[in-house]
């Protein structure tokens, strides 16, 4: 566990440090660094703020809806998770790229990004509100309509309070894994620095001309922003513990 | 007459829940919907109260239709088997939804919600959370919740039955109370017998989806109108090609007008009373005598005495086998 | 009528995130027939290709069943001081940049640090070679094994190997008859999962392989350097056959998943 998790790591702060705390800094705040990192927390919140929606309302189409055919969409839900993040840049790029079929041209422009990460983000809300609406105890929805409440007020009264720590904890987890995704994101940005160049493509350019700094520098940002979220996330799990 | 379901049917796919039932309960009664499980009962709830809809037949309330009315529109008090506790919400929260859906002032609902939360002795326990209460506690919970918005009818579909032995005795007295105090037309589902005749003022025996016969508990136990009801309502023991029950079994030392011969093969004390199993003309019957019966008899296995049902007393011809 | 917008809109979303993309590459790969496709998939490259895939990912699932089941067991049945640390710790790789995870190997193991020349001394290369290769892998695999594991081994609780002991049998005979059986359903998922995650990893082995052609190529790598080559056909085709492999273990890890999800 060490070997590979916990000394590799701490190795990336450390040599992030290497030219002081100064060089931290500089490293972070060039031009390049910081405009990665920039459109890497934009797009990554832009990202986690649509699936928050989309993911709910699929969740809801899985778990409430009677379509025909859903066991087949539940199963393609989680094709991101299973399929290699370079096949689904590739097949991004197929469609919304420059031969795109219908005509939507995509590539080399940041909303060409965002699709990446749409598509490599997409299963985590759903998976996490479908358990949840799954438990519901219907008969809550029932009692709140013996007692005068419309089909409306159920659902912001009733449904809603009881999956939102569920939406919550799947919006992190899409925003952790959209802030790291690099492989969907190489081929459809044509990583053009200041443009559509993530955080993880800029680390891995730094690296490739051999400013291991710069690049560890930019890692440690990218580590930091991640640990807070996951620290959010179990006391998030902890406080909707307690309230049982 | 405060509810009335008239010829009312039931499908889920193939099976019948309810077949041509018609019910009706007058106003301020205390009424049990009793039978075994899976004979219709919750289903002809849930229809009066809008969970369900009928295939065919109507359901009045108050006099008014309600049959196609959603369940939000239809007045009913609803509380259920496992409570379905707004667990988001706290007690007080809980027990003031109604009146937060009707937009009532906020000083109004802090009075109602009090005063029901005292009357259920809840008051303790406005501001926890309903995973912090016992089933009992959560059963009184849904009680006031539903009582709140005044209904004109209250339902409650096996209320006791997610609690144990003895919280369902102080809860089934509990509730008789209640509905002395409150007086609100109060329907409720059981398969327990002994629920239902310690509760309710009338009963209405149901199984597979029909009615079976509806009376107060009295008149259920000791004229009860076929074989089922008789079973289901108290013990029976079967006489001279009639069901009857063990406590109207006669015995004699000597033959006397309409008696068998009888053996007795085992004697049990039960408490106060004394059971007797016999044999008669090759069937294996049992009787309930007092202690003093048996003492007098000298009732012991191997003895020969003669038996019949008391006269006037409950008896359902049976077609021997 | 919500519900035929709500229907509407999440079809809509997923057919066009999810469905053309996948289909495209159906598409183009077979563009110009079947012929060219066997052809840029038997070229040495592809099959070396395959080959490097087939042999990191076995090793790191491998050593990932080891770990993962070691671990469930630790988490699930034993208190220690730390172990909150080491939960947390375990979900780790899932927020990490599996460019960062090449990074952090390439600074502890490269050629240049102290680790990295002690090893090579005794012949052992981590760095563009394929111990580094596997050890990317299992970085990004350690939640995979264990978060399917554990919860199995929380519901079955520890009657059965409480019983197993008062009845004679070792802790390891504990563990072969009782524990492993009823796990052995979670344990195959989170193998499956694990196997499709090693198999369709690129970002970490990116940095770790230094991609050499041949040498170090693994499928996910020959799909881009063809591509950005100008070859498309043959990375369509390796495209499709890691698409594939995506799909049957999609289809496998649903049969061996321990819970219901659409009812």
């Amino acid at each position: 566990m060490s070997i590979i998790v916990l000394i590799p790591l701490s190795a990336v702060v450390w040599t992030s440090m290497e030219d002081g705390l100064g060089g931290f800094w500089h490293a972070v705040t060039r031009p390049e660094a910081w405009s990665s990192l920039k459109l890497t927390i934009v797009a990554s919140l832009l990202v986690a703020f649509i699936n928050l929606i989309m993911g709910t309302a699929t969740a809801w189409l899985l778990v409430r809806d009677k379509l025909p055919g859903r066991a087949v969409l539940d199963t393609l839900i989680d094709l991101p998770f299973a399929l290699p993040t370079i096949v689904a840049g590739l097949a991004l790029l197929s469609i919304y790229g420059t031969n795109s079929p219908v005509g939507l041209n995509l590539a080399y422009a940041r909303s060409g990004v965002v699709v990446a990460l749409l598509f490599v983000t997409l299963p985590f809300v759903v998976r996490t509100v479908q358990p949840v609406l799954l438990e519901l105890d219907r008969e809550m929805e029932e009692a709140a309509a013996s007692l005068g409440a419309s089909p409306t007020k159920i659902f912001l009264r009733i449904i809603l309070p009881n999956i939102v720590p569920a939406m919550a904890a799947g919006t992190a987890l899409a925003f952790a894994r959209a802030m790291s995704e690099f492989g969907s994101t190489v081929l459809i940005s044509g990583n053009l620095p200041f443009k559509t160049q993530v955080a993880s493509v800029h680390i891995f350019n730094q690296l490739e001309s051999d400013n291991v700094t710069g690049a560890a520098a930019v890692a440690t940002v990218l580590l930091l922003v991640s640990l807070a979220v996951l620290l959010g996330l179990d006391l998030l799990q902890r406080w909707a513990a307690r309230r049982g | 007459m405060s509810i009335k379901a008239l010829n009312v049917n039931k499908l889920f796919g193939d099976f019948v829940a309810l077949d041509d039932v018609t019910v009706e309960i007058p106003t301020g009664s205390l009424t049990a919907l009793l039978g075994p499980s899976g004979g219709g009962k919750s289903t002809l709830l849930r229809v009066i109260a809008g969970l369900e809809q009928p295939d065919s037949g109507t359901v009045e309330i108050e006099g008014k239709v309600a049959t196609r009315l959603p369940a939000q529109q239809r007045g009913v008090g609803f509380v259920f088997q496992h409570y379905a506790a707004f667990k988001h919400l706290s007690v007080y929260r809980n027990v003031a939804f109604g009146l937060e859906i009707r937009k009532r002032p906020k000083a109004e609902i802090k009075k109602r919600v009090t005063e029901l939360l005292e009357l259920v002795h809840l008051e303790n326990f406005a501001h926890r959370y309903p995973s912090q209460l016992s089933g009992g506690q959560r059963q009184r919970m849904a009680l006031a919740r539903a009582l709140a918005v005044e209904p004109q009818v209250l339902l409650l579909d096996e209320p006791f039955g997610a609690l144990d032995a003895q919280v369902r005795k102080e809860l089934r007295a509990w509730l008789r109370h209640l509905h002395e105090q409150v007086n609100v037309t109060t329907v409720f589902v059981t398969h327990d017998q002994e629920e239902a005749m310690e509760v309710a003022d009338s009963i209405v025996v149901m199984a597979n989806g029909k009615v079976e016969q509806i009376g107060s508990p009295d008149a259920l136990y000791d004229t009860p109108e076929n074989d089922f009801v008789m079973g289901f309502l108290g013990p029976v023991t079967k006489l001279a090609g009639e069901l009857v029950r063990p406590h109207d079994i006669e015995l004699f030392a000597a033959p006397e007008t309409d008696t068998v011969e009888a053996t007795v093969l085992r004697v049990t004390r039960l408490g106060f009373e004394v059971r007797v199993d016999l044999k008669v003309n090759g069937d294996d019957i049992w009787a309930q005598v007092t202690r003093g019966t048996a003492e007098q008899f000298g009732l012991e296995p191997g003895l020969t005495v003669y038996v019949r049902r008391a006269p006037h007393r409950a008896a359902i011809p049976v077609a021997t086998p | 009528m919500v519900r035929t917008g709500l229907r509407i809109s999440v079809l809509v979303y997923l057919t066009m995130l999810l469905v053309l993309p996948v289909g495209i590459i159906f598409v183009r790969t077979f563009e110009n027939g079947i012929g060219p496709v066997i052809d840029a998939l038997s070229t040495a490259a592809a099959m070396h290709a395959f080959q490097i895939t087939v042999v990191v990912s076995f090793y790191a699932v491998l050593a990932n069943t080891l770990f993962g089941v070691t671990a469930a067991i630790l988490l699930v049945r034993y208190r220690f001081p730390g172990k909150r640390i080491l939960n947390a710790l375990i979900d780790l790789p899932l927020a990490v940049s599996p460019v960062i995870v090449g990074l952090a190997l390439v600074l502890v193991y490269g050629r240049t640090t102290g680790t990295g020349k002690a090893l090579a001394g005794i012949g052992i290369n981590i760095i563009f070679s394929i111990p580094g290769m596997v050890m990317a892998t299992i970085f990004v695999c350690i939640p995979l094994v264990v978060r399917a594991v554990a919860p199995v081994l929380e519901e079955i609780g520890d009657d059965q190997e409480q019983a197993a002991s008062t009845l004679g049998a070792s802790t390891y005979q504990t563990f072969r008859r009782i524990t492993l059986p009823s796990i052995r359903g979670a344990l195959a998922y989170g193998i499956v999962l694990a196997l499709a995650r090693s198999l369709g990893e690129y970002g970490a082995i990116a940095v770790v392989s230094g991609r050499l052609v041949g040498r170090t190529q693994t499928v996910t790598l020959f799909v881009q350097e063809r591509y950005q080559n100008f070859d498309q056909q043959a990375a369509y085709a390796a495209a499709l056959v890691l698409v594939l492999s995506a799909v049957v273990a999609l289809l496998v890890s649903r049969t061996l998943r321990p819970k219901e999800i659409t009812r």
